[in-house]
């Protein structure tokens, strides 16, 4: 086991997000959060990367109260790739993806043999080595998210939570990318969750999928399970026919509106 | 630490990929110790130059003024304004680094009014003394800047941390009403004491005639100088975010505090000697990052002995310029910095970070 969520709540001040969630989250899972705005999909995705605390309820992590952990146990096991980054200084793509090995340096002020070799796994899984050189501000969007997953794996993670990775990335880009993150599941046990708003690509890549809707959960099963007309007026408000992928890989949906 | 196991791999000829983005032992001898080496040059040669020649000669046999000129005059100007100049640069790149600004500067946050206003009051009452050597306008300076950096801490300070834009307007709100302050103060002065006050908040290295200023800043200094060293990879990824850096493992409230204390005592402990001194802080950490990259293990290092090199640099300008005349040196910084801060941007457009 290793998430147990028991009756978690949390508030923005007086603006209650998750009320009440309680589930289980195995190793090797490679799971979807899908629901629209505001439902507390990210929210739920900082908790679980141990970033935002202040809940309620309990929320453990290999056994463990996860506001147990200090911040660098933590990063030494979970990795968390965000929307987009912006930094302020020009940072080579090296740079940053070395930054990944952070939490396993214990005050030095120096790299190791084994964070260059780690660092050097992580571009070559993500296809960034001929990058490392570059500027990470010139970079395109999408070799940009590949560069931050690389700092993510160099971290050496048993998790991944990914925070709509592919949000601002085209359909070429946002197939490379998941393409990579479910070799690392399907190669490596990588436990992934990632939150997103495409239905169809979660679908495509999560074999669990968990809608929430308003803080708390209200499907949560197999893609074909969940992607039902009905559990998707009930997530979005909205039609949608449910079709039978070509390739036998699960559902996708088209909206009506 | 265990920088000593890399060594052997730093030379030795392993894959060059899996170099990109480390820092090498060598790397980092190389940028700080060209840094250092130019540090020990300029602090050397300045004091021999100057408005009354010298000897080298003179000095060794003790012969009058040569060696009164160089030791009592010139020597703790020299050291000071290294220590000072080393200071505001290091100051500079904290600020930069917790405020993810490039144009922060040590005085952004309202430390230069809160120690002007310290010092104007000071001189206001005629506190011209000097108690266990330390003059009581540079307490009262240290003082006003040391309430201007709590104030803006706890002003700032919330239940999630230490937001930077908060820390930011509280900064320069605090920066009007002092500046205000000091106007009033300064409209009920009388003449001589309004000359004080100008001059003081001027900035220079004039008031550094003994090794006094030195010693009694130097613990600061070099302390938050040795902890922010320490400190500087955590800095790295904080310019990514403070939830990049978060997720990284780095405790974030923790580095933003200590780097703003350390900072901010950069900052207080040396301005209350010298008055405020611009741009030393915004242009040595940048010209730093254009050459060696923006890596703080290296950028904190090595401004500290490039900073206090500028600054003696332009100090003896300040000195010899108008000889027997002497400029603010902070006049002579900005002269300096602001045209070469212009050439800097036109140069490399489109990287205004």
């Amino acid at each position: 086991m290793l998430y147990h969520l028991e009756g978690l709540r949390f508030a923005y001040g007086s603006t209650p997000v998750l009320k009440g969630i309680s589930t289980e989250i195995t190793a090797g899972e490679f799971i979807a959060f899908v629901g629209p705005n505001g439902a507390g999909k990210s929210t739920l995705l900082r908790i679980l990367a141990g970033l935002l605390r202040g809940y309620e309820g309990s929320i453990d992590f290999s056994g463990r109260a996860i506001g147990a952990y200090t911040p660098r146990e933590l990063a030494q096991r979970i990795a968390f790739v965000p929307q987009e980054t912006h930094v302020v200084f020009p940072f080579s793509v090296g740079e940053i993806i070395m930054m990944g090995r952070l939490p396993h340096r214990h005050n030095s002020l120096f790299e190791s043999p084994r964070d260059r070799e780690r660092a050097h796994q992580a571009m070559q899984l993500t296809d960034t080595e001929s990058l490392a050189g570059k500027a990470f501000n010139q970079l395109s969007g999408g070799e940009r998210q590949r560069v931050v997953l690389a700092s993510a794996l160099a971290q050496d993670p048993d998790v991944l939570l990914l925070d709509e990775p592919t949000v601002y990335l085209d359909l070429k880009h946002q197939l490379q990318f998941y393409d990579i993150v479910e070799r690392l599941n399907a190669d490596r046990g990588m436990t992934i969750v990632s939150v997103t708003h495409d239905v169809n690509l979660a679908a495509r890549y999560a074999r669990r999928m968990i809608a929430i809707r308003d803080g708390q959960f209200v499907a949560d099963g197999p893609p074909a399970e969940v992607l039902t007309p009905g559990n998707l007026y009930d997530i979005f408000e909205i039609h949608a026919t449910v079709f039978q992928r070509p390739d036998g890989r699960g559902a996708y949906i088209v909206p009506l509106g | 630490m265990r920088p000593s196991s890399s060594v052997p791999t730093a030379g030795a000829p392993t894959s060059s990929l899996s170099d990109k983005g480390a820092l090498s032992v060598s790397r980092f001898v190389t940028v700080v110790g060209l840094c250092v080496a130019i540090f020990v040059l300029v602090v050397l040669i300045a004091p021999w130059i100057g408005a009354s020649g010298i000897s080298m000669r003179g000095v060794i046999e003790g012969a009058y003024p040569d060696r009164d000129i160089f030791l009592i005059t010139r020597m703790p100007r020299v050291l000071f304004g290294a220590l000072v100049g080393g200071a505001l640069a290091v100051s500079g790149v904290l600020f930069q680094a917790i405020l993810r600004n490039s144009l922060a500067t040590p005085f952004t946050l309202g430390i230069s009014s809160g120690s002007s206003f310290g010092a104007v009051v000071a001189i206001w009452l005629g506190l011209d003394l000097v108690i266990f050597g330390v003059p009581v306008v540079s307490m009262a300076a240290f003082g006003g800047a040391f309430l201007t950096i709590l104030f803006v801490f706890f002003v700032a300070r919330s239940n999630t941390g230490l937001p930077t834009f908060t820390l930011l307007l509280a900064g320069v709100t605090l920066n009007l009403i002092f500046g205000a302050l000091i106007l009033f103060i300064h409209y009920a002065a009388n003449f001589q004491q309004s000359y004080m006050m100008t001059r003081w908040m001027m900035g220079s290295l004039y008031d550094a005639t003994d090794f006094r200023p030195v010693l009694q800043t130097a613990p600061f200094v070099l302390a938050a100088f040795v902890g922010m060293i320490w400190l500087s990879p955590q800095l790295n990824p904080l310019t990514a975010g403070e939830e990049w850096a978060a997720s990284r493992g780095v405790n974030v409230e923790r580095v933003k505090k200590l780097s703003y204390f350390a900072a901010s005592i950069l900052t207080g402990s040396v301005t209350a000697f010298s008055g405020p001194i611009g741009f030393v802080g915004l242009i040595v950490p940048h010209t730093l990052r254009l050459i060696a990259g923006p890596d703080h293990r290296l950028l904190i290092p090595g401004s500290f002995f490039l900073g206090g090199a500028f600054l003696v640099i332009c100090d003896t300008l300040a000195r010899t310029i108008i000889a027997p005349t002497e400029i603010p040196v902070g006049v002579v910084t900005a002269l300096l910095g602001g045209p070469f801060f212009i050439f800097l941007l036109k140069r490399r457009p489109g990287d205004l970070w």
